[in-house]
């Protein structure tokens, strides 16, 4: 009897897996159980819909036609009981479905302000596309949004509201963006974009409740008396991996689905792989969550191949984004935080990496020129992080000496004692290493 | 004869599909994008608004050596 598969959710994550599954078992039944009616689209992707930049019907990545490829069903349901014993799940229609191995990539939902009235029509979060469509109905309407939160969701309801010709305000609970990321004058260039876009930022600012009339939003009050209009209420201040499934049956959870380095999870027979799933890694010997579309494919990957025995461990790497933010387009890579909490991120955001926030144990060097900066942590031997805003020249060679662990010794002195010539250093350490491939 | 064509590294897109939409000739760059294959369409003009446009630098124009003389491939 063929093998059954059964994948929750039909996201990055869940879409690599069956691919990585069917590559191993040709006879195998893999099925893939989403809530979302939509096939599969990019997530990210959502951003640039609400900035007019892309249609929605150019969102839609993987045709049915993939899935028909490698022979894999696709059902849409909710799945509302996982039987880890019986080896069966219960969607929410009554329907079970037995299984012999079961992959949980249902990815994470936003996470909401404790405060008064954020169940009026009008407040949205950015989780999925039926979200997006909300906030593009709602903007059609309204003439003024906030946006509360942090990270890059939070800019890119910002900027897609504004460039939907919504005036928009951000609020800061503290004085700056995404401080334990970036460092003042990453922020700083941020918020000057982001103003000169027409969004109107305003710091020291901690939503206290949100207004309504008729069940609809009309103002937020702000904790010290502040009181701004807003027909819409935009919210990113962080989003919790889905692990209510997980958590009911029994399976080892903390802040995400726990799995060990072949992203099994404390089930033999079940697997958890992306935003879901708090990954060991046996390098730093600790748990982490990352939420980006990359790493979601990576584990995705990994979890297929071993759901089909394999044994494969997941290859962690040093996860990077390549990003827009206020219209600057950033490469984050590895540790470049500082360590300390962020004021409008209460967990991790989308797009976002725990690693990130770590503070390496390293000299940082900068170099900028007009609207552009790079930002570099210099480790012993090798670089442990790198952050390149606006021109993207030392992206893709950072991307590479960072992930590749590339000892640096014979360039480090002169990147500490000359950071004005960090573009050609790095530049001619990249052309070194590929001359070596 | 040396020309250029459009590479792509797969770790850096996230299938947004800015660059197909933007594509003057309507080929899927995303196709061959998300899946790291340089973009192997005869029609491709190589006129860099896919590699201009994508908001990852998933994209890169790279040099290629299409046609090699004989008289090249004989001498190596």
């Amino acid at each position: 009897m063929p093998r059954r598969y059964v994948l929750v959710g039909n996201g990055p994550a869940s879409v690599s897996a069956a691919i990585a599954i069917r590559q191993r078992d040709s006879t195998g039944d893999i099925l893939i159980v989403g809530d979302e009616k939509p096939g599969f689209y990019s997530r990210p992707g959502l951003a640039y819909l609400l900035t007019g930049t892309v249609p929605e019907g150019h969102l839609f990545s993987r045709p049915d036609s993939e899935y028909r490829r490698y022979g894999l069903r696709r059902q849409v349901g909710r799945v509302t009981r996982l039987d880890p014993k019986g080896h069966r799940v219960e969607l929410a229609s009554g329907q079970t479905i037995d299984y012999d191995r079961l992959l949980l990539a249902p990815g994470a939902r936003a996470l909401r302000p404790n405060v008064p009235g954020m169940d009026l029509d009008g407040v949205v979060t950015l989780d999925n596309l039926d979200d997006a469509r909300r906030i593009l109905k709602l903007a059609r309407r309204a003439k003024t949004a906030v946006v509360v939160g942090g990270g890059i969701t939070a800019l890119e309801l910002a900027e897609g509201l504004a460039a939907q010709g919504v005036a928009t305000h951000y609020l800061l609970r503290k004085d700056r963006y995404w401080s334990n990321v970036l460092d003042a004058a990453e922020s700083s260039l941020v918020e000057s974009r982001l103003e000169a876009e027409g969004i109107r930022l305003h710091r020291q600012a901690d939503l206290a409740a949100v207004v309504g009339k008729g069940g609809r939003v009309r103002a937020v009050e702000l904790k010290d008396g502040r009181r701004l209009d807003a027909g819409i209420v935009a919210v990113a201040i962080g989003i919790q991996p889905r692990i209510e499934l997980a958590q009911a049956a029994g399976l080892t959870c903390d802040r995400g689905v726990w799995t060990d380095e072949y992203m099994r999870t404390s089930d033999p027979d079940v697997y958890a792989a992306g935003d879901v799933a708090e990954v060991y890694d046996p390098a730093s010997g600790r748990r982490v969550l990352d939420s980006l579309w990359s790493i979601a494919i990576d584990q995705g990957r990994t979890a297929g191949a071993n759901m089909a025995g394999a044994g494969e461990p997941y290859p962690r790497g040093i996860p990077f984004n390549v990003t827009r933010i206020g219209g600057l387009t950033t490469t984050l890579i590895g540790a470049v935080g500082n360590g300390r909490e962020d004021g409008d991120l209460v967990a991790l955001a989308r797009g976002d990496s725990e690693s990130w926030r770590q503070q390496a144990d390293a000299f940082t060097v900068e170099a900028e020129a007009d609207v552009s900066r790079v930002r570099l942590l210099v480790g012993e031997r090798t670089l442990l992080g790198a952050v390149v805003m606006g021109d993207q020249k030392l992206s893709r060679p950072l991307q590479d000496l960072i992930c590749e662990q590339v000892d640096i010794l014979p360039l480090r002195q002169r990147l500490l004692s000359s950071p004005k010539d960090l573009p050609d250093l790095v530049t001619s350490a990249w052309r070194d290493t590929r001359a070596r491939r | 004869m040396v020309t250029a064509h459009v590479v792509a590294e797969p770790a850096r897109c996230v299938e947004c599909g800015i660059c197909s939409f933007n594509c003057p000739l309507g080929i899927d760059v995303r196709s061959h994008a998300r899946q790291g294959l340089p973009i192997a369409d005869s029609h491709c003009l190589t006129c860099g608004e896919c590699v201009a446009r994508c908001p990852r630098g998933t994209l890169r124009m790279e040099s290629s050596q299409v046609f090699t003389s004989p008289t090249a491939e004989q001498n190596g």
